[in-house]
């Protein structure tokens, strides 16, 4: 898989890390179709996805907690790529010249952009939240521990939290299919020079040493 | 029940009408607290009448067994000592589904078709269609629902929807010894209570009145209580139930909302990539250093 060799390549997620991103994509994925089936009746159909109703009920909660452990060692190893500086500021209140493509009028973008750190931090909020306020309403193992104000509490907020989760989510798959290129980082593990220079320049000046 | 019912006015997790061609006269039944002896003989009335059976339990102190309602005890006389009102009083009320004009329990669940409303007030669980989540039991003001741990559906009264839609009374209701528990059209049982209130009133009961909460909407099985200023006398009646804010919320503005904004989120990125369109890489770009 490597492309040490290809001189126009350059690697930006290691295997596995590659791995415990799809495991965190996949379990995601079920969660939230599990989860809107639960939430509007129009969608109550994706419980057909797995294995009807029951079924969808009693496993939702289980996929959570492999997504959150998967999360959290993908949260562990990017953290200290994804602290905002002063930059990222300016990229924010640029945000029109970022969705018309004008990236020339942008600051230099390290390893991740403004958007790309919001967005995990997003997600740092969100599924420590949606595992907490899960359990709390985990039927019919943790659900009659607590007290019936904190369950109604903890199922707008697990609804809630989903809801920012997924439109969250939503915005992250848009990015990577309207970023050409961006694909392959997470698929094949690398990325091209131009890709780096041009959406990541500081990033890329790191790791080619100056180049 | 599998019968076809025409006279549904409501189903959890649905949102075109249901069968309600036929409209059928709203029920009621009253408990009239101060006529209860406490006999229990409604309790095992709906144990028979529903072939379900409560595991032997253990004396705690008390006349209440079982202690709670569970999945097989849909009914249970509670027993309250108190002497609030100057006097040692021993309070008996008979706990059990309220049969809400509007049913928390409904609002919440999540399973098409697994709790419905009848036009004559009834709310039932249909358990064929129960996903076991529990979200009822967070809806209901009243604590009532039970989830099975036999086989993880949750079960309630069903005010014997089976026996009242063929013209009979609840079992409960025949089983009353001291005619405490009566049943009929909601319009005649407020004017029975009415009597039973002006009588208790005359005999010192000065607080005496019907329990009906228009927080919920009214309730197809109501109260006469000696002490109606002090509902929550009677074990924890609440004083002015309503469906809780929080789950007002949730399955009320947030649901259709929050399934519209990620509708939209998704459409907005699609029409960003026909107008805008995608940031490409461009070849010279490639070719420039490289
Ligand atoms: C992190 C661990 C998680 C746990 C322990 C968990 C647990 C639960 C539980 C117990 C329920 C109630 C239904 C059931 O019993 O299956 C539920 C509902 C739901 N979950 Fe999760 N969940 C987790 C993560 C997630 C994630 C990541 C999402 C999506 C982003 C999500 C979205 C939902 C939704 C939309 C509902 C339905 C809420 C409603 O009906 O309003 N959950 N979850
Ligand atoms: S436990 Fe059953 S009846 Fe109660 S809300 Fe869930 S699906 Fe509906
Ligand atoms: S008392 Fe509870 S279970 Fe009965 S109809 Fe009202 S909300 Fe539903």
């Amino acid at each position: 898989m490597s492309n040490d060799r290809n001189p126009s390549r350059i690697e930006r997620y290691s295997p596995a890390e590659r791995l415990n991103h799809w495991i965190t994509a996949l379990t995601f994925l079920l969660l939230s179709c599990s989860g809107l089936a639960l939430f509007h009746p129009a969608l109550f159909w994706f419980t057909q996805f797995f294995g009807g109703p029951t079924w969808t009920r009693i496993l939702h909660p289980y996929i959570g907690v492999v997504m959150f452990a998967s999360f959290g060692a993908l949260a562990f190893k990017f953290w200290h790529h994804n602290l905002l500086t002063r930059n990222d500021i300016v990229w924010l209140r640029r945000i029109a010249d970022v969705v018309r493509n004008r990236e020339d009028r942008l600051p230099e973008v390290d390893r991740y952009n403004a958007g790309q750190k919001m967005l995990f931090w997003t997600m740092i909020a969100t599924i420590p939240a949606l595992l907490l306020t899960g359990i709390v309403i985990w039927r019919p193992w943790f659900a009659p521990y607590f007290d019936i104000g904190v369950i109604r509490l903890a199922l707008l907020l697990h609804a809630f939290c989903a809801f920012i989760m997924i439109a969250g989510i939503i915005v992250h798959v848009y990015a990577a299919l309207w970023i050409k290129g961006t694909i392959g980082a997470m698929v094949r593990g690398s990325v091209s020079r131009a890709w780096a220079r041009k959406h990541h320049p500081g990033w890329y000046r790191r790791v080619t040493g100056g180049g | 029940m599998a019968l076809q019912s025409l006279d549904i006015v409501r189903r959890s997790a649905t949102t075109t009408p249901s069968p309600q061609q036929r409209q059928t006269t709203e029920v009621a039944k009253l408990i009239d607290v101060t006529k209860c002896i406490g006999c229990k003989a409604c309790q095992s009335a709906c144990q028979e009448w529903n072939d379900l059976r409560e595991e032997v339990g253990i004396n705690e102190g008390s006349y209440q067994n079982p202690h709670d309602l569970t999945a097989n005890s849909w009914t249970l006389m509670r027993f309250t000592e108190t002497e609030e009102n100057g006097t040692l009083e021993w309070l008996i009320r008979k706990d059990g589904c309220m049969h809400c004009a509007d049913p928390g329990c409904l609002k919440a669940c999540p399973s098409p078709g697994a709790i419905i409303q009848y036009s004559n007030g009834i709310v039932d669980f249909h358990e064929e269609n129960c996903i076991g989540c529990g979200y009822c039991i967070a809806g209901c003001p009243f604590d009532i629902p039970r989830l099975s741990p036999k086989d993880g559906k949750a079960y309630k009264c069903t005010l014997c929807s089976d026996r009242v839609s063929v013209g009979l009374e609840p079992a409960c209701i025949k089983s009353c010894p001291t005619q405490a528990l009566v049943f009929g059209s909601k319009e005649d049982m407020i004017e029975h209570a009415n009597e039973r209130i002006a009588d208790l009133k005359e005999r010192g009961f000065e607080n005496a009145g019907l329990y009906d909460p228009p927080g919920v909407g009214g309730t197809h099985v109501m109260y006469v209580l000696h002490h109606a200023d002090k509902p929550q006398l009677y074990d924890g009646l609440p004083q002015s139930p309503r469906i809780s804010g929080l789950v007002g919320l949730w399955k009320g503005i947030f649901k259709p909302l929050a399934t519209a904004a990620l509708a939209l989120t998704a459409l907005a990125g699609f029409f960003h990539y026909v107008t805008v369109g995608p940031n490409e890489t461009g070849e010279d770009e490639e070719e420039e250093k490289a």
